[in-house]
């Protein structure tokens, strides 16, 4: 009865990280409101075994709807599946990751079933006396928080910024419950298809879902030293960031780009070469569990903002990183 | 062909900076802006009437003062603007504001193309957008970072996802949000201008909307704001000078250790 809900999200290699960490958060508010918590996983073909990882980290049921015709996300049809579902078994609570995905369906189904929808929460909770949802998010560039409830409407529905909290880890003697649902034909809608991917050459980033991520500015002063960058990413096993300065200069392509016009992430590490924390850029990192700066100002504004900073040459202290990170391997 | 552009008034944040101590905004004016993103609406709107001939209307929700971030749009070439402003619609949340632009994007039609920004700056959600196309039944483009063709009804072009690049085909009347990608705005002109100041926008309130009342403002909207809070962004900075070469070295090195510390140097990323 009124259970908890997350949406699963699949790609190419099956479920995303996003789901099992919906699973965390939705386990948590189950509990504390003594209901069930289900996974609902749309998609072209899902192997079996996928439906039982769900379970393992979490999910006591899980909602299966396949369907060729579902194996692009697609606003409409995902949508009219979603509600559907929703007036079928009236959960009062649904979470979907803040990726595109999220983004774009839960809106559409908010409308739908006329509820509220907080977006990119980075944290969520059950208030004691009502058990409504208190959702809580960064505005106005991160510059102030603000909980948010939906007091009178169901489900209460809410996207969670991706890495924001860590998945459970997986309990294989876990139990649960896998129900398939139909797709109805008239829920497919042809206005909108997906014809292909593109995927850049060498540059498929995803600064989003990364652990790690090593931005560069301005201070990078050309293009050709964006490699030092790279490098230091690399060794690291994070992604490449930038600042609008290196992004407009071209030396890194837009999906790149951290910030308020770019994107807001929420790393383990951050660590911003050469980049001076203008509001703009901190707005996209304020939740980064840690923050580095590399900056020869130490007035800088992002050197303010960090846990750890060099102040120092950049082109000194790059190679010098990876110089003693490479040393430091060879010897553990 | 018609386009409608709806865009929002947000607060300009490059006269804001940050306090060190606590991190905060100061803001020293309280001047309006187009929000920042919306710009590339217009201009992807603007390049279309350039291409292949259309009309754009600006549309926005908001108090008396938005009417300048109209005007701006016109003096950039937008050809027609309204104005949605009522008390009533105070304190609306994105689904409450998304009916009342949906009610607007009706008494404008025919219409074969809303184009909005990917978000606001300031509330930051980027929901109105599918709302809108929730409440008009219409297809949506999200992400949309480029248009090959619109042609015969169909409007063809890249979506920016996680995964790169997603090729996608939708049939118009659509509702897309477009991202920075799309192009560089372009700047008012003179023309423009001059046009906007002899512009009388017209302002519409709930009653001409028809709209029903229980959906408006803060009593039609089901969210509710409970609490704002300052973040503690306060972070203990460790500040190491890393100049010459022994404090390069040392200043490396207690970097290395602190992030060791933390787990974060494991090869092969933290995943492990
Ligand atoms: C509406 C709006 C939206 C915006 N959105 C974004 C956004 O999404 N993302 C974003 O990043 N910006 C955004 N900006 C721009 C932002 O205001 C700044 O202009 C930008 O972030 C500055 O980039 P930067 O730090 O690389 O460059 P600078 O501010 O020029 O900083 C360069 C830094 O490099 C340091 N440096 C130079 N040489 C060296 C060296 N050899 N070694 C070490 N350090 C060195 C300098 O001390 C300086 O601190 C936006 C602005 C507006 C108005
Ligand atoms: N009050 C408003 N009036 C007109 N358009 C708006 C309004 N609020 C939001 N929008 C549009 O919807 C987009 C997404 O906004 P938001 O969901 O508030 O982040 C913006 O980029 C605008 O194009």
């Amino acid at each position: 009865m009124h259970d908890v809900w997350i949406l699963a999200e699949t790609g190419h290699n099956g479920l995303k990280d996003i789901s099992f960490e919906l699973l965390a958060r939705g386990r948590a508010l189950a509990d504390t409101l003594g209901v069930k918590l289900a996974a609902v996983v749309i998609g072209g073909g899902l192997e079996s075994s996928e439906a039982w990882r769900l379970i393992a980290h979490g999910s006591d049921i899980v909602y299966v709807v396949q369907d060729s015709r579902l194996e692009h996300v697609t606003c409409i049809p995902y949508s009219r599946v979603i509600e559907h579902l929703i007036r079928k078994h009236s959960p009062q609570i649904l979470l979907a990751g803040a990726t595109t995905t999220g983004r774009t369906i839960l809106p559409y189904v908010a409308v739908k079933v006329h509820s509220g929808l907080t977006a990119d929460c980075t944290d969520l909770a059950i208030e004691a006396d009502t058990g409504n949802l208190l959702q809580t998010r960064p505005a106005i560039g991160g510059n102030i928080m603000a909980t948010i409830k939906t007091p009178d409407h169901r489900p209460q529905m809410a996207t969670v910024r991706p890495r924001s909290c860590r998945p459970l880890k997986a309990d294989p003697s876990r139990s649960g419950q896998v129900v398939s649902e139909l797709f109805e034909t008239a829920w497919d809608d042809d206005r909108f298809s997906v014809e292909d991917i593109r995927v850049p050459e060498g540059d498929r980033v995803s600064i989003e879902e990364a652990d790690i991520v090593v931005s560069g500015g301005r201070g990078l002063k050309k293009k050709e030293n964006v490699v030092l960058l790279d490098r230091l990413a690399h060794l690291l096993s994070g992604e490449t960031g930038a600042s609008r300065e290196a992004v407009d200069r071209g030396w890194k392509s837009y999906p790149h780009q951290v910030g308020l016009s770019g994107k807001t992430i929420s790393p383990k590490l951050y660590i911003g070469v050469g980049i001076s924390g203008a509001v703009q850029h901190l707005a996209g990192i304020k939740t980064a569990e840690c923050i580095v700066a590399i900056n020869s100002d130490e007035e800088a504004n992002l050197v303010a903002m960090a846990d750890f900073a060099l102040i120092g040459d950049l082109f000194e202290i790059l190679p010098e990183i990876q110089r003693q990170i490479e040393e430091r391997r060879r010897s553990s | 062909m018609h386009i409608v552009v709806p865009i929002k008034q947000v607060p300009e944040t490059s006269d804001v900076h940050m306090d060190a101590l606590t991190g905060t905004m100061i803001r020293s004016g309280n001047t309006a802006i187009i929000n920042p993103l919306d710009l590339y609406a217009i201009e992807s709107a603007l390049k279309l009437k350039d291409r292949i001939g259309a009309t754009v209307s600006v549309l926005t929700m908001g108090p008396t003062s938005a009417v300048k971030v109209l005007k701006e749009a016109m003096a950039m070439g937008c050809d027609a603007a309204v104005h949605l402003s009522d008390r009533k619609f105070a304190g609306a949340d994105t689904w409450s504001t998304s009916y009342v632009l949906s009610l607007a994007i009706r008494n404008l039609s025919p219409v074969d193309l809303i184009m909005t920004g990917e978000r606001a700056t300031d509330g930051d959600t980027g929901q109105v957008t599918p709302e809108v196309a929730s409440w008009l039944d219409l297809p949506l483009v999200s992400f949309l970072s480029s248009i090959s063709t619109v042609q015969d009804g169909i409007l063809e072009g890249e979506r920016l996802i996680e995964e790169g690049y997603q090729k996608i085909r939708c049939l118009l009347p659509a509702v897309v949000s477009v991202v920075k990608e799309v192009g560089e705005p372009r700047l008012p002109t003179l023309r423009g201008k001059k046009r906007a100041m002899t512009y009388d926008i017209p302002v519409w309130t709930a009653d001409e909307l028809k709209a029903e009342e229980s959906f408006l403002g803060l009593k039609g909207s089901p969210t509710r704001v409970v609490r704002i809070g300052t973040p503690s962004v306060i972070r203990d900075a460790t500040v190491v000078q890393a100049s010459g070469e022994y404090s390069l070295k040392s200043a490396v090195s207690q970097l290395l250790d602190f992030l060791d510390e933390k787990g974060l140097l494991t090869e092969g990323g933290t995943h492990a």
